[in-house]
């Protein structure tokens, strides 16, 4: 009774404006909007660094270009991986919302391996070309292919981490709010990282091998 | 492995040999500083202050007292960079006719490097970070920020950056390059020694900080506003911050990036910017400015908010035309995006390129006039009282105006053929940035200092500083406008022709007042802390504000609002007093809160080591460094435990303690 008559007063028309809430206002939770700014942050680095690489990906300084170096089949496999490491952390969040923490951690298990058989795909190919002589140093060509490429692996990586965290933190507490928020994070994250690697993929290699 | 293969792997390439014991001014500024820390620590052991300042400072996650931090940062940085400022007027009045002066060309480079670095990174970017943290949770009625763990460790990601600027005075040295540090000039070729690791560094780790402050301004304001609060209903200063991090968010990623370009480089030996394989310098000036000139309207868009909510106040007005200003902020944020290459007209661009930027550029003094004239018009006809903070204003808007105008002029690219890098330009910036942001960031101390310490500034020393600082501006920069017209180029340590000096004499008589303007700052803290009961505000609404943020008490409890405000008008408590609504007193609710923690001081701490430990190639270090960093990252991933409640009848407590306080002093 007095909350009303506390918190508000007779306004000009006559009716009752109220200046405080009475019960406890709660913001709604900011977590996915933040964590999609920080991916378009960082969405704007690859954009950089695809700038970068359209400045100077043609610049071989008498050395190698891309249609010398690019194997198609072996980047076919890798990108395969990826691709199939998205369905699978779609799986993933399909059975989270299920509640089934089990198959949901399965899932992830999966999708952390095809990520690690990217990786490993992918350094074997830069090894290859360092064997070769067509090391980043070689030109600016190479520079930037290492660059935008690594960086991408670079991600994957924090992102393999990461899911073996969760891993960790869904098995100790169980599907949580918390957690789910999290592997909903991570989930934003690894698509966002296959999308990245379409544009190089595309980018770099597919349009690498027709020059 | 043998002795000095583990000797390198640990020190990498620092030695003794990088204590720089033969240059004087250096040995003794460093003793200065290390008996002015030892001073200080001592204080601070003798007082048993570790504790409090660990709990309640160090470790805080309340906005307010990281905003607080922040601030105090920034002045602490701003005594460092305003140092370097009086050394170079002070070496060009007298470096003529054949005197070399007191500063080699070796240092006078490190030195002009610093100022810039310093000024913009840990003088301006920490003031007006600060600034937005405090006031824009407090203006939208919110408790906390959106993340407010992740604001504590972007504020030590900032300390952590400006203490790798700091260290480069006394271990080894900095770049030598000037503020951007364009290749091929900071390429490992012409700058092999670790000056230029040590800016790599430094901005790295507090861009981490900054851009996730960004992040957590934009989610704070997005989605935590009071009820009611839509988004042209949102304070002027709030609305200028979220176009600032706006602006964070999609610049300083390109800065990131740029600079791990320029690491490479100089770490193992790629090509992007150099002369040879291929390499293009101009990429990275280019992108460096991509980040460069949205930065500038970073440190400039908050002080217009400022300004804003400063001018109604003092003129007991309503702000003239809040629609045509949100506009005007939001065109300025777009545009500022589509400037950058107005930097280097004389670079090559051709006359097509060049005319683009030059009438974009031009086109943003439209809104920027606006704005001038929206403050004009809130002052026309307005009872204006003429307190500190007003006085900041009324000079911001006569030099900021004068300022502008240059900019305009160099805007034209025949024009910039003639001024490019010549002191002109110097001229040209000084007068927007202290016209403007450190005008602003005065302003805004003056203005909101009692919402923060619970006592207003005393007004004379304040009235000192304000004129000091205003006279000693146009003193020390009036004549460098005469020397750019005349040809002179920045960044000279020495000159030839004595019919210069004389300018340059009169620049550094302006830099001495500056240097009064500073300190009266100073004392104006001092002063008004001794006189804190003559000066205190218990209404928490000292001036007669019209935001929220002057609806709570000052200082704002821990939790800021008992209950949540709702809002149902632009300038929510201007409503609230024109209806006479009465503060609720009863029915108070436990009040969820986030808990401190240390993590953020800690993963800092390691980006220090690891920053450090990379710039003298000690990698064995960084290593340890970057999985401590990673290591106690994943750590806090597992504390669950992050929020209390502060119980109802602590709240009611609080509160009750106001309501008779208040009582007590209609």
């Amino acid at each position: 009774m007095s909350d009303m008559h506390a918190s508000s007063t007779a306004s000009a028309a006559g009716q009752k404006l109220q200046f405080w809430m009475k019960e406890d206002h709660h913001p709604a939770n900011g977590t996915l909007l933040g964590f999609w700014i920080y991916l378009m942050s960082d969405c704007l680095i690859f954009a950089c660094l695809f700038a970068t690489y359209g400045v100077l990906g043609r610049s071989y300084a008498g050395g190698p270009s891309g249609a010398d170096l690019f194997e198609l089949p072996l980047v076919a496999i890798n990108t395969t991986m990826l691709l199939l490491s998205s369905i699978t952390y779609g799986f993933a969040v399909l059975e989270m919302q299920k509640n089934q923490k089990g198959t949901m951690m399965a899932w992830l298990i999966i999708t952390g391996l095809f990520g690690a058989a990217f990786l490993g795909i992918e350094l074997y190919e830069f090894a290859h070309l360092i064997h070769e002589g067509a090391g980043p140093q070689r030109s600016a060509f190479l520079s930037s292919f290492f660059t935008l490429v690594g960086t991408h692996g670079l991600h994957v990586t924090f992102g393999i981490i990461w899911l073996v965290t969760l891993l960790f933190q869904v098995g100790k507490h169980g599907l949580t709010p918390a957690n789910k928020r999290r592997i909903m994070c991570l989930s934003m994250f690894w698509h966002f990282l296959d999308v990245v690697w379409i544009g190089v993929f595309t980018f770099v290699y597919l349009m690498g091998v027709l020059q | 492995m043998n002795t000095p293969d583990l000797v390198k792997l640990i020190f990498g390439r620092l030695s003794l040999e990088a204590i720089p014991y033969h240059e004087p001014i250096l040995i003794a500024t460093f003793a200065m500083v290390a008996i002015g820390g030892i001073a200080v620590l001592t204080l601070i052991t003798r007082a048993k202050l570790w504790g409090y300042l660990w709990s309640e400072w160090f470790t805080s996650i309340d906005h307010k007292k990281i905003g607080i931090m922040y601030m105090v940062l920034g002045i602490v940085m701003l005594l460092r960079g305003f140092a370097d400022a009086l050394m170079m007027r002070a070496q060009q009045a007298i470096a003529f006719n054949g005197n070399p002066g007191f500063l080699p060309p070796h240092h006078y480079d490190q030195i002009f490097t610093a100022h810039g670095v310093i000024m913009i990174f840990f003088v301006a970017m920490p003031l007006v970070t600060g600034l937005m943290n405090y006031v824009v949770p407090l203006q939208i009625g919110a408790r906390d920020v959106a993340f407010p763990f992740l604001n504590n460790f972007s504020f030590w990601m900032t300390v952590s950056g400006a203490m790798l600027v700091m260290a480069s005075l006394f271990v080894g040295e900095f770049a030598r390059t000037g503020w951007l540090a364009y290749p091929p000039l900071s390429g490992l070729v012409q700058s092999p020694d670790v000056g230029v690791d040590y800016y790599i560094w430094a901005l790295q780790v507090a861009g981490v900080g900054t851009t996730l402050s960004g992040i957590n301004l934009i989610a704070t304001i997005v989605k935590m506003r009071a009820p009611g609060m839509t988004m042209m209903k949102m304070p002027v200063f709030t609305w200028t911050s979220l176009c600032t991090n706006v602006l964070i968010v999609a610049a300083f990623p390109v800065l990131t990036a740029v600079l791990v370009l320029l690491s490479l480089d100089r770490y193992i030996g790629t090509n992007f910017f150099t002369n040879d394989f291929g390499g293009n310098p101009m990429m990275y000036v280019n992108l460096i400015w991509i980040w460069g000139h949205p930065e500038v309207y970073i440190l400039i868009l908050p002080l217009f908010g400022a300004f804003s909510e400063i001018v109604p106040t003092y003129s007991r007005k309503r702000l003239f035309g809040y629609a045509s200003m949100v506009y005007a902020t939001v065109v300025i944020t777009v545009l500022s995006y589509l400037v950058w290459l107005h930097h280097f007209f004389t670079m090559g661009s051709g006359a097509s390129v060049n005319s683009f930027f030059g009438i974009t550029t031009m086109i943003i003094s439209i809104p920027t006039g606006a704005k001038i004239f929206n403050w004009l018009f809130t002052m026309y006809r307005g009872r204006i009282k003429f307190d500190v903070p007003m006085l900041w204003t009324v000079g911001f808007m006569v030099t900021f105006v004068i300022g502008g105008m240059t900019g305009v002029m160099l805007a034209v690219p025949p024009a910039d053929f003639l001024l490019h890098n010549s002191l002109f330009l110097i001229a040209h910036f000084h007068n927007v940035i202290i016209g403007g942001v450190v005008f602003g960031v005065f302003a805004a101390i003056n203005y909101w200092f009692p919402k923060a310490f619970g006592y207003r500034l005393d007004p004379f020393w304040g009235k000192c500083s304000f004129w000091f600082w205003f006279v000693g501006f146009y003193v020390a920069f009036m004549p460098l406008y005469v020397l750019g017209f005349m040809g002179v180029t920045r960044r000279m340590n020495h000159f030839e022709d004595p019919s210069l000096q004389i300018w340059f004499q009169i620049a550094a008589v302006g830099a001495g007042l500056i240097a009064l303007g500073i300190g009266s700052f100073l004392m104006q803290l001092f002063v008004s802390w001794k006189r804190r009961d003559a000066l205190r505000d218990v209404t928490g609404d000292p001036w007669g504000g019209r935001t929220l943020e002057w609806s709570t008490s000052s200082p704002p409890p821990v939790y800021n609002f008992a209950f949540t405000p709702v809002v149902h008008d632009l300038d929510a408590w201007s409503q609230m007093k024109d209806h006479h609504a009465e503060r609720r007193t009863e029915g108070y609710l436990p009040i969820h809160m986030p808990s401190n923690t240390g993590a953020g001081i800690i993963i800092a701490g390691f980006a220090f080591v690891l920053g450090f430990a990379m710039i003298w190639h000690m990698f064995l270090v960084a290593g340890l460094a970057f999985v401590g960093l990673l290591v106690t990252a994943i750590g806090h991933t597992f504390n669950y435990k992050r929020d209390y409640y502060i119980p109802a009848d602590v709240v009611e407590r609080t509160e009750t303690a106001r309501t008779e306080e208040l009582a007590a002093h209609v």
